[in-house]
């Protein structure tokens, strides 16, 4: 019996294994379980909270000797019901998450309120109760597109305005006020354009996916594919996939290295891989950066990335806007924009041009 | 039979394919020698220079065993658990989050971009063996005291520990600008092998030197097979227990240094994803029983590099991305079933029945 037992757990674990790397899906399957515990989970956003509050009440206790100075006049602070991902996803979500904590204060005269998940209907359960709160504003950056609708209605039949940030569902426009995103093709072609002005003979390109399916990977990848299909000079040498981990990148670009192919350009879709593939460029001692044999490319402008290419170590890495907070600011205070999406400015930066102030001000 | 004399090279053989560790070598050579036939550069091995001047191998023979550190570091640990509790702990992905964190958070002492090392790194790293052991003998009571199934009572971290992770350095990504740091994930300078081939060893000979010298192979073995006549014996069986997650504490502190020493950094979320999964089918590719009892520690070793370089092999042939996990899961579903006890039980039989009706004949 014991032996049977042992045989179908073995089978269940591969069925696990397959499960969690097939779906090719946004949410990865170790990251999942990281939301199934929403204690353990708002741990880490405790921690930072009380440093965010620990101004507020100071600002409190001078705020009923200047009762003048105190934004909201009439005294009522706008509240607000944010629903967000998970801030441990990802050194953007870590930023953005910051950011909104950074403007919604109730110095700026907002009393928010944040829930945080990578699942759906968990984030469509604080949806709920944060209606049932009767928040003036809900904002939300959803984890699948779909399957809102009536959620968002009765937000609608209460009066709540909803404003989505990072990531657009597929509902009605009239459901919500604004739709604050990124556009994820427009930073792939930006890249790709910035790659092509680089006047190399051939593009050998080694390209480094994000997990597959997530509007990041797609766009980003998209780009990439289009101008490699049309040009006969752009070969990419490696496609895969290292799932945004570093480490899977250096073992890709290290295989790579060993089967001994070409490549001048390593196009990678976040700066986690670009970091990956450049220890592996690192311990075969191929050259990288300004002016050297190897082109890299990263996304999403961390700090470190952008010191990286202040060193002149990589050549480019395109942003992807993690600071919507402003944007949002905007549309609460002057209502609702003509254009509903609205699309955030993003930048491409090249390490001969970048500047130390762009690494202060863009480095998340 | 009278025809003893007859059947010994049969029984040879025989014993060959009995010994445990002949499935993960056998998968192991199957791999290398699809490898030679496809393409024989596979084992080409080269010794170049890295970008600081050094002198390192490269070649898929070295990232095999390279990338392969972690992995049976952990399968370590992880026969040890497994045949003591008859359960397997899915929380050393998480746990190596934890440990990597505990390391970068006293290296760098609160500062996410430290210009120096706040502390020695033989330091951070046993503060992360201390924390990591914790959270074995955590996982270890709840399994032994509290008598929760393995899986569900490490189910508790696997499920908390990446957020405890980031809690460690408050939310931000440290960077390790040291290049010693990089030494335990890399090379050291003058050596041209990895620096993770030496620590797998180094672990590999003290377990051998613990089951040789202890009698921690016999009390494992003795718990796992039958607790209560354990007992019976003077052993304190939930000792044991405790005291093998705790060594699988260990095993993930030392793999998590190697994982955040190789990109110097560590991303939460996805550090050592899924890993836990691989190591359990190191353990059972090795041909262990899942439901504990004996268990043969070589062969768990050996399954972790058969793993590693399965994943390897699959790279080198540019399997497209998203269908490699499914490959993988093909090989893997026929070595495990290949190894399972109860299909080679059938196998022997039909064996001998085939010898049988040879003898009848």
């Amino acid at each position: 019996m014991k032996k049977k037992m042992a045989v179908l757990l073995t089978g269940a674990m591969v069925m696990a294994t397959l499960a969690g790397c097939g779906g090719g899906e946004a949410a990865p399957a170790a990251t999942e379980p990281a939301a199934e515990a929403p204690a353990a989970e708002e741990a880490p956003a405790e921690e930072e909270a009380p440093a965010a509050e620990e101004e507020a009440p100071a600002a409190e206790e001078e705020a009923p000797a200047e009762e003048a100075e105190a934004p909201a006049a009439s005294g009522e602070l706008i509240t607000l019901g944010i629903i967000n991902n998970d801030p441990n996803e990802s050194g953007y979500r870590t930023a953005n998450d910051a950011d909104l904590k950074a403007t919604f204060t109730e110095e700026n005269g907002y009393s928010a309120s944040f829930a945080y998940s990578m699942k759906n209907d968990e984030q469509i359960a604080a949806a709920q109760k944060f209606i049932q709160d009767g928040v003036d504003y809900l904002l939300l950056s959803a984890a699948d597109t779909s399957g809102w609708d009536s959620v968002l209605t009765d937000a609608q039949d209460a009066g709540v305005q909803v404003i989505l940030f990072d990531r657009t569902i597929d509902a009605d426009e009239s459901l919500y006020l604004a739709s604050i995103v990124s556009d994820m093709d427009k930073e792939g072609e930006t890249a790709v354009n910035w790659l092509a002005d680089q006047g190399l003979e051939t593009y050998n390109i080694i390209h480094l996916q994000g997990v597959m399916g997530s509007a990041a990977q797609e766009g980003r990848s998209g780009a990439l594919q289009a101008k490699a299909d049309a040009e006969a000079n752009w070969n990419i040498v490696e496609q895969q996939t290292a799932e945004w981990n570093a480490e899977n990148a250096q073992q890709i670009v290290q295989s790579v290295i060993s089967s001994g192919k070409e490549f001048n350009v390593i196009y990678a879709e976040n700066d986690d891989m670009a970091k990956g593939a450049v220890a592996a460029l690192d311990a075969a001692n191929i050259s990288h950066g300004v002016g050297k044999d190897v082109i890299v490319m990263g996304f999403d402008c961390n700090k470190w990335a952008l010191e990286e290419l202040l060193a002149g170590n990589w050549n480019y890495d395109g942003q992807c806007n993690p600071f919507q907070s402003s944007y949002i600011d905007d549309v609460i205070k002057n209502g609702a924009p003509a254009e509903k999406t609205i699309i955030m400015d993003e930048k491409g930066f090249d390490a001969t041009t970048i500047t130390q102030e762009d690494v202060d001000k863009y480095g998340i | 039979m009278a025809n003893s004399e007859k059947t010994s090279g049969a029984g040879f053989l025989k014993n060959l394919v009995r010994n445990q560790c002949f499935i993960p070598v056998a998968a192991l050579l199957l791999l290398a020698v699809f490898n030679l036939i496809a393409d024989p550069s596979f084992f080409r091995i080269t010794l170049g220079y890295n970008s600081a001047g050094n002198p390192v191998l490269s070649g898929f023979i070295i990232d095999i065993i390279n990338n392969g550190s972690e992995l049976a570091i952990l399968a370590i640990g992880m026969t040890l658990v497994t045949a003591a509790s008859g359960g397997q702990d899915i929380s050393v992905g998480a746990a190596i989050a934890i440990a990597g964190s505990v390391v970068l958070r006293v290296l760098c002492g609160g500062n996410a971009r430290p210009e120096t090392l706040q502390a020695p790194i033989i330091v951070a790293f046993l503060v992360a063996c201390v924390v990591a052991m914790l959270f074995g003998a955590f996982n270890g009571v709840l399994v032994a005291y509290f008598k929760i199934q393995p899986m569900i009572a490490t189910l508790i971290l696997y499920t908390a520990g990446r957020s405890i992770a980031a809690w460690i350095n408050n939310n931000e990504l440290p960077v390790i600008s040291d290049p010693k740091f990089a030494y335990f994930g890399g090379f050291i300078p003058g050596i041209p092998i990895p620096t993770p081939c030496f620590i797998a060893i180094a672990c590999m000979v003290v377990i051998g030197i613990v089951l040789k010298v202890t009698n921690l192979r016999l009390y494992t073995q003795a718990v796992g097979i039958n607790q209560s006549s354990s007992k019976l014996n003077g052993l304190n069986p939930e000792m044991i227990k405790v005291l093998a997650f705790v060594i699988l504490g260990l095993c993930v502190a030392v793999a998590g240094l190697i994982k955040v020493s190789r990109v110097s950094s560590i991303n939460y979320s996805v550090i050592a994803k899924d890993i836990e999964m691989d190591a359990i089918l190191a353990v059972a590719l090795g041909g262990n029983a899942l439901s504990g009892g004996k268990f043969n520690m070589a062969s768990s070793i050996i399954g972790a590099f058969v793993i590693q370089c399965l994943t390897t092999t699959l790279y080198k042939f540019g399997v497209s991305s998203t269908a490699l996990p499914a490959y993988k899961a093909v090989v893997v579903i026929l070595l495990v079933v290949v190894s399972a006890p109860t299909v080679r039980e059938y196998l022997n039989k039909i064996t001998q029945k085939m010898k049988l009706s040879k003898e009848v004949a």
